[in-house]
């Protein structure tokens, strides 16, 4: 009763959006219906392909040319936006709804300064005259907090890190005061610290400015936490929609019981992830108990001692009169770890902490400056990278690359991406032999034979990242080093990746390095954790204790940042832990 | 690889291409052109009504007629069948030499680009000398020295449209060496020459193809070009470019069709090239499969 009362600042109805293909028209949006309210954050959840960023491209009127409505009405605040009228839509884009894209960098202009670019939206909303440009772009940024804006206003997008580009990307979003913002995945590559501070920001703009926001995100966690009202959509269709409390203690679809299951936030262990009917079918984890101890008997099987990697700079013509060594950039600053036979290490930071680079030495891409990389006793550091590959502990060393679309050749069908180090490493040159085996590591990944010979744009994510697992394991290593194998998948298909690992380390008794910035993933694979910073270990111990009591303030900067859907508020609220700095 | 793998109806390289032909009439047109140039060349000679260097004084600067479709010339000599006969030779020309420099080209700027440092400088200034030099002009210094021969009027060519591939190459292969399907690559254990050519270079291929199909055209132009100052190919050898340098004496006096004929062919095949780049390109990029 009390709903009707207040009139939606935004609704729309039975939304239908087609797009034109090779293959014919196919449905991206089908009949879906919002309202929002002013003052609401409401959350589009869905996993790629769902419709969610396709759903605000048609209400904005800037649908791809082969996209457009089929069906449906829009109206804000009693203005017909459907059929877009370009006329109308130019005072409306901007001036009453913006809209923040994934990439923040790609959003901004490189070759001119933000304040230009902000003022740029000002004068173009009549919102400021020339005179007064420059006083309203310091406090538009001031407006998203950012430190020393007199200053900031001349930089370039490339002087700014990710997290300060988005803020300026919302503070030209904001600059002429809309009154819906729609922020798509505004937060995807971003760390999780610096995530907090943006979604800590456009919730706060939100109130402040009596707006109304639309978060348009795959991370059912991130909008639990900031979104008051949940949509969950799913190839095109609304499945459910609700309060964020009530999607997360009480969902109703089978969908999105399948979504909150496979969010890694509070999961016992792994398992919990799947859907129940798969979970029932995996293989019992206790099965892995005594590997630990197994593993102990032997010497470790990776040593790091004071490893470093430091990148010289492109000298300045000064530096070169004046014979001055060129700067270096410490990635590393020599870090000391130990692997033993299989155990699941996470190597936990963000950006820029060097977890990549150290990665990048174990595996021998990248020769270090100084220190000991000792693999079965043997010290790997002093062959150099470009020899290593002719090395027999070549094969012993295997990685899974971050991105699955970006690790596979695109002219490779996924069974010439599997044999590669088969015939390279392994010396495979009997076809039948290799047919046999690629059939065995497929079905040991899950991939269906049938996929083998699909090149890699014919394949979905979570097919190319069993691609990318397969090839890594197909020389049997002792050591798999993953870099962020999930980051670039949807959280089901996440789950089901982290359970084949979870397989695969079972069966093979591979040791695994899992660099993540994703504590809740690590907590679930690993059983140690390694906590980088700024190219130095803060941190390391037993994946429970590090999570559960972190003694150095980074983790625990670091464990607060990450988002926390609604049902878990309330155990942090009785605990009564400080969750800022 | 996997030879016990095949790839899918579809996917095979001519279900693609017979799909790329038929989805765009351009390419369609510019195929058709190109297979017919192609057929030309190979079976002009032997279906020409005339021998092209026949002369027959008394028959000298007949217009187009029925006897002699394409008129005759100065020396009484069948202009059709010397437009049909000079297909063989100006296809030669411009194939070798595109052929020459791309494979030369690619690899260098492969290489430049995949080792990067000092290496990739040396290259990239030894081009931009070349490309300093008005690249015509500079073609006919290399014939003109080395000799006037049709050889070296594919080496000419050859050297002055180096640059563009090394360049193409060089910029493609740079933003895919660090890809992380090069870094698997190496962990694959496969050596830096094999990754360059067996792995980087087939995917810069594509935007490749379109720079090979346009410096045809300019090859042909280019060979032309030479052989109307006078360089390269002799006469009384059936060459367009000779035939249009011949002929261009003539137009005054009222005798076009020795000029024509000659400058339509090589028109036409300059066109059929240009048009051919979107269509090679698609061929090859295994993207375009679906």
């Amino acid at each position: 009763m009390k709903k009707s009362t207040i009139l939606p600042l935004l609704a729309v109805k039975n939304l239908t959006v087609q797009f034109k293909t090779r293959l014919g028209e196919v449905t991206a949006v089908d009949d879906i219906s919002l309202s929002l309210k002013l003052g609401e954050t409401m959350g589009v959840v869905g996993e790629s392909g769902s419709g969610k960023s396709v759903t605000s491209y048609a209400i904005l009127g800037i649908l791809d040319k082969a996209g457009f409505v089929s069906g449906g009405t829009a109206t804000y605040s009693g203005i017909e936006l459907l059929p877009t009228r370009e006329a109308t839509m130019r005072d409306i884009r901007g001036r009453e709804i913006s809209m923040i894209f994934q990439n923040p960098r790609a959003a901004l202009n490189p070759i001119r300064t933000v304040g230009d670019q902000i003022s740029d939206v000002l004068l173009e909303h009549a919102q400021c005259t020339r005179d007064t440009a420059r006083a309203k772009t310091i406090q538009a940024l001031k407006n998203v907090k950012i430190r020393d804006p007199e200053q900031r206003v001349d930089a370039y997008p490339f002087e700014l890190s990710g997290g300060m580009c988005q803020r300026v990307v919302i503070a030209m979003a904001l600059a002429c005061k809309p009154k819906i913002l729609i922020a798509d995945e505004p937060t995807t590559g971003l760390d999780v610290t610096t995530q907090r501070a943006v979604m800590d920001l456009i919730v706060e703009l939100t109130r402040s400015n009596g707006m109304a926001t639309i978060l348009i995100t795959h991370d059912l966690g991130l909008a639990g936490q900031y979104c008051d009202e949940i949509t969950v959509m799913e190839k095109g269709k609304i499945v459910e929609s609700g309060s964020s409390k009530q999607i997360f203690t009480a969902p109703t679809h089978a969908y999105t019981k399948k979504l909150v299951r496979a969010t890694p936030h509070g999961a016992l262990n792994a398992r919990d992830l799947l859907p129940e009917d798969l979970a029932a079918k995996a293989l019992p984890l206790d099965a892995d108990v005594d590997r630990l101890i197994k593993g102990r008997r032997h010497g470790p099987l990776l040593e790091l001692e004071s490893l470093k990697k430091s990148f010289k700079g492109q000298k300045s013509f000064l530096e070169f009169v004046r014979r001055q060594p060129a700067k270096a950039f410490e990635a590393v600053k020599g870090i000391d770890l130990k692997i033993w036979p299989s155990e699941s290490v996470g190597l936990v930071g963000e950006s820029g902490c060097g977890k990549s680079t150290t990665s990048a030495m174990i595996m021998r891409l990248l020769d270090p400056t100084s220190g000991v990389i000792r693999f079965k006793g043997q010290d790997i550091s002093l062959v150099s990278r470009e020899a290593f590959v002719r090395s027999p502990t070549r094969a012993s060393l295997q990685m899974v690359f971050q991105d699955p679309s970006e690790s596979l050749n695109p002219r490779f069908t996924a069974a010439q991406s599997i044999a590669d180090p088969l015939i390279r490493l392994m010396g495979m040159r009997d076809s039948v032999a290799m047919t046999e085996r690629l059939h065995e590591l497929a079905q040991m990944v899950g991939l269906p034979e049938s996929l083998l010979e699909r090149l890699p744009h014919q394949l979905s994510g979570g097919q190319k990242a069993r691609v990318g697992i397969a090839r890594a394991i197909a020389s049997e290593p002792d050591l798999l080093v993953l870099d962020e194998p999930t980051a670039a998948l949807d959280v089901s298909v996440q789950a089901i990746v982290l359970n084949l690992l979870i397989d695969l380390r079972i069966k093979t008794g591979m040791a695994y390095l899992f660099v993540s910035h994703d504590l809740e993933v690590v907590r679930l694979l690993c059983d140690r954790v390694i906590v980088m910073r700024a190219g130095e270990i803060v941190e390391q111990g037993a994946t429970a204790d590090v999570l559960s009591n972190p003694s150095h303030p980074y983790t625990r900067e670091l464990l607060a940042a990450a988002p926390k859907p609604p049902t878990f508020l309330s155990d942090d609220a009785l605990s009564g832990e400080v969750m800022y700095e | 690889m996997a030879s016990t793998i095949k790839p899918a109806g579809n996917q095979t390289f001519f279900g693609h291409a017979r799909y790329v032909v038929m989805s765009n009439p351009v390419t369609l047109i510019a195929m058709s052109l190109f297979l017919l140039i192609i057929i030309i060349a190979i079976f002009g000679p032997y279906m020409v009504p005339y021998d092209p260097l026949a002369s027959s004084a008394g028959n000298a600067l007949q217009p187009p007629s029925w006897q002699h479709w394409f008129g005759t010339d100065q020396l009484g000599r069948d202009v059709f069948s010397r437009v049909i006969v000079a297909t063989r030779l100006d296809l030669i020309i411009s194939v070798s030499a595109v052929a020459m420099s791309f494979v030369v080209g690619a690899s260098i700027g492969g290489i430049a680009g995949y080792q990067g440092g000092w290496l990739d400088s040396v290259v990239g200034r030894f081009l931009d000398t070349i490309m300093a030099f008005p690249l015509f002009v500079l073609a006919m210094g290399i014939v003109a020295a080395s000799g006037n021969t049709v050889q070296n009027v594919v080496i000419a060519t050859a050297i002055i449209n180096l640059p563009f591939y090394a360049r193409v190459a060089r910029s493609e292969v740079v933003v895919r060496r660090q890809a992380g399907w090069v870094q698997a690559a190496q962990l694959a254990g496969n050596g830096p020459m094999r990754i360059l050519f067996g792995r980087v270079l087939p995917n810069a291929l594509p935007p490749m193809m379109v720079q090979i199909s346009l410096n045809m055209g300019w090859a042909i132009l280019n060979a032309a070009g030479l052989s109307f100052i006078g360089l390269g190919v002799r006469p009384p050898t059936a060459e367009w470019g000779i035939m249009v340098a011949e002929g261009a004496g003539y137009i005054i006096s009222g005798e076009w069709w020795l000029v024509l004929f000659p400058g339509a062919a090589l028109m036409i095949a300059v066109f059929t090239f240009n048009l051919l780049g979107d269509g090679l390109r698609d061929m090859v990029d295994p993207q375009r499969r679906t």
